[in-house]
């Protein structure tokens, strides 16, 4: 079968690959909804290296979605069956140590390989995740919130247990989706969010506290912090954490930022610190995702922060969802019907 | 019910490149005949209750071993006998469906050139949509050259207007059961002119919808056109 992929030949330019799919070997899946990532958004725009550009591109755009099965020679799941398909592709399933996104080899659909803005995706069995009963907007941003699941995981297995007070730097989508994970898991913690977006920040109703950056108490500590800012936020982010948080804290690191950012290592190492950097995730990740959406507080949560575009008809409509994304303020899901 | 209805029925040969109707000629770097590209499309679309193929009797044997060797199983395709030119195959498949599945006003079918293998799920869908809505539909792209219209192919008899122009493609869509009554109430002399299904809904002044095709969905019918789409996939465009 000839399967139509829409590929980013260059910053704003697309253009259709045809390549067949052989039919026998993995499942095919059609994508019903897709949610547009911050990468997916740099390579749009060309806001990263030209070097890196050249070396990525032409390639099909988009690492978030959920589709439903049309094909499965596996026999494993049913025709129809709702599925978000997971991008990262490991090197080495056998590794008990390393996590899958973070093996050497590892690829990863739309970072130098098509990602998921095709006519249909032909995937292996493993990369796919059963999804029953969430709203497929919400379920659209399954990879999103996977990888909020991955850095709180990392994060309980590395911090020392005093957590009564918890830090996230950065009130966009993912210092929110990080909240609502954070809430789901502590329960009981002190959730602290600093922004700097007082309407951003007026939607985290389920934390304790809410601070513009400018406006954060001397006295405010926290045990441990989640750094969500990313780009040159990353810089004024990652240091009043330092100067907030209690000795011995970790300091979870997920903002991306193209450029390199100073950081006071004096206090870093009188303070004892850990940093964990995160990024992606993995099968397991996902699945635990999909057991926080299928909790309907946390589904109702994450609708607040969902803006949905029209339908994908056509590319010029492709140019419409990129060109919409600039200016909602959180994430912003579309219909794929192309 | 929803059927697709692949054409297929030809046995001529515009190519000159073997004996073989230009629907089983391979395509691509798997070499897979144009029609199992065609109809792999058709599988995955789940709001076709059944797909049947349209295929010339000398040719029904190959067309079986074909989807053996390609191991499309599903029961869901039927082959149907063709017929002498392609609104009699759509009739001989008409034919075959009211016998196995009834008649009914609203049975819906798809029809589609075999030789266009580049057709898409969105336009599949659409066309269902479109059927089932205005009762008739037909894939069309806009003119990009200017039409030209000339009687005695010597000069021009009038230029129409570019922006009303389309060219149109497949699938064609429409209720079956409309389709068979109009075409059975025409004379002779109409069905010879009316060789397109859609014109036969037009020429009776019944809304025909337009569904966006694509130009990549080329019907491969001459050497060039299959030599584009062997390029397009990779595959082997020598002579």
């Amino acid at each position: 079968m000839i399967n139509y992929i829409y590929q980013l030949v260059s910053p704003g330019n697309f253009s259709v690959k045809y390549e067949e799919i052989d039919y026998t070997k993995e499942i095919i899946v059609r994508p019903l909804y897709m949610s547009i990532c911050q990468a997916d958004q740099r390579y749009y725009l060309g806001k990263r290296e030209v070097k890196k550009l050249k070396s990525k591109l032409p390639m099909a755009l988009i690492h978030e979605s959920i589709g439903e099965i049309v094909y499965d020679p596996t026999g494993t799941y049913n025709l129809g069956q709702k599925v978000v398909t997971i991008p990262n592709i490991p090197a080495n399933q056998d590794d008990k140590i390393i996590y899958e996104n973070y093996q050497e080899g590892s690829k990863f659909m739309s970072s130098g390989i098509d990602g998921f803005m095709r006519e249909f995706v032909n995937i292996p069995a493993d990369r796919i995740a059963l999804v029953e009963n969430v709203d497929l907007r919400i379920a659209s941003i399954c990879e999103f919130i996977s990888v909020g699941v991955h850095a709180v995981n990392r994060f309980k297995s590395v911090a020392h247990s005093i957590r009564n007070k918890i830090g996230i730097w950065g009130d966009g989508s993912f210092g929110y989706v990080v909240a609502c994970i954070l809430r789901e898991s502590f329960p009981n913690c002190n959730l602290v969010v600093v922004g700097k977006n007082a309407f951003k920040l007026s939607q985290f109703t389920f934390v304790d506290e809410v601070y513009l950056a400018g406006d954060i108490p001397d006295d405010l500590s926290v045990d441990h912090a989640f750094e969500c800012a990313g780009g040159s936020g990353s810089f004024y982010a990652i240091d009043d954490i330092i100067n907030y948080i209690n000795p011995q804290g970790s300091v979870v690191l997920l903002g991306v930022s193209e450029n390199k950012i100073a950081v006071n290592t004096r206090n870093i190492l009188e303070k004892g610190l850990i940093f964990i950097g995160c990024s992606r995730s993995g099968r397991e990740d996902f699945e635990k995702a999909i057991k926080f959406l299928e909790v309907p507080r946390f589904q109702s949560r994450l609708r607040r922060i969902i803006f949905e575009d029209e339908p994908v008809k056509s590319i010029s409509d492709i140019h419409r969802v990129f060109k919409t994304d600039l200016n909602t303020s959180f994430k912003t899901v579309f219909k794929w019907d192309l | 019910m929803i059927f697709g209805a692949i054409v297929a029925g030809g046995v001529g040969n515009r190519m000159n490149i073997t004996g073989m109707p230009k629907q089983f000629l391979p395509l691509g770097k798997s070499e897979k005949p144009i029609i199992i590209h065609t109809l792999e499309k058709f599988i995955l679309c789940d709001e076709l209750d059944y797909i049947y193929l349209g295929v010339h009797k000398e040719w029904i044997e190959y067309m079986e071993k074909l989807m053996r060797k390609y191991e499309i199983d599903s029961n869901k395709i039927i082959i149907a006998e063709g017929g002498a030119e392609r609104n009699l195959t759509i009739l001989n498949i008409i034919d075959k469906i009211e016998k196995d599945h009834g008649e009914s006003e609203s049975h819906i079918i798809v029809t589609h050139d075999a030789v266009r293998p580049f057709v898409t799920l969105r336009m599949i869908k659409e066309n269902i949509q479109a059927a089932i809505q205005f009762g008739a539909c037909d894939t069309v792209i806009e003119a990009v050259d200017t039409i030209i219209e000339s009687t005695d192919g010597e000069c021009i008899t009038s230029v129409p207007k570019r922006s009303d122009m389309y060219l149109g493609q497949t699938p064609q869509s429409f209720k079956m059961k409309s389709f068979k009554d109009i075409y059975n109430d025409l004379s002779k002399e109409e069905r010879d002119l009316l060789t397109d299904a859609c014109k036969v809904f037009a020429f009776r002044n019944k809304k025909v919808k337009l569904v966006r095709g694509d130009t990549f969905n080329i019907k491969i019918t001459t050497t060039s056109d299959y030599k584009i789409a062997n390029a397009i996939l990779g595959g082997n465009v020598g002579d």
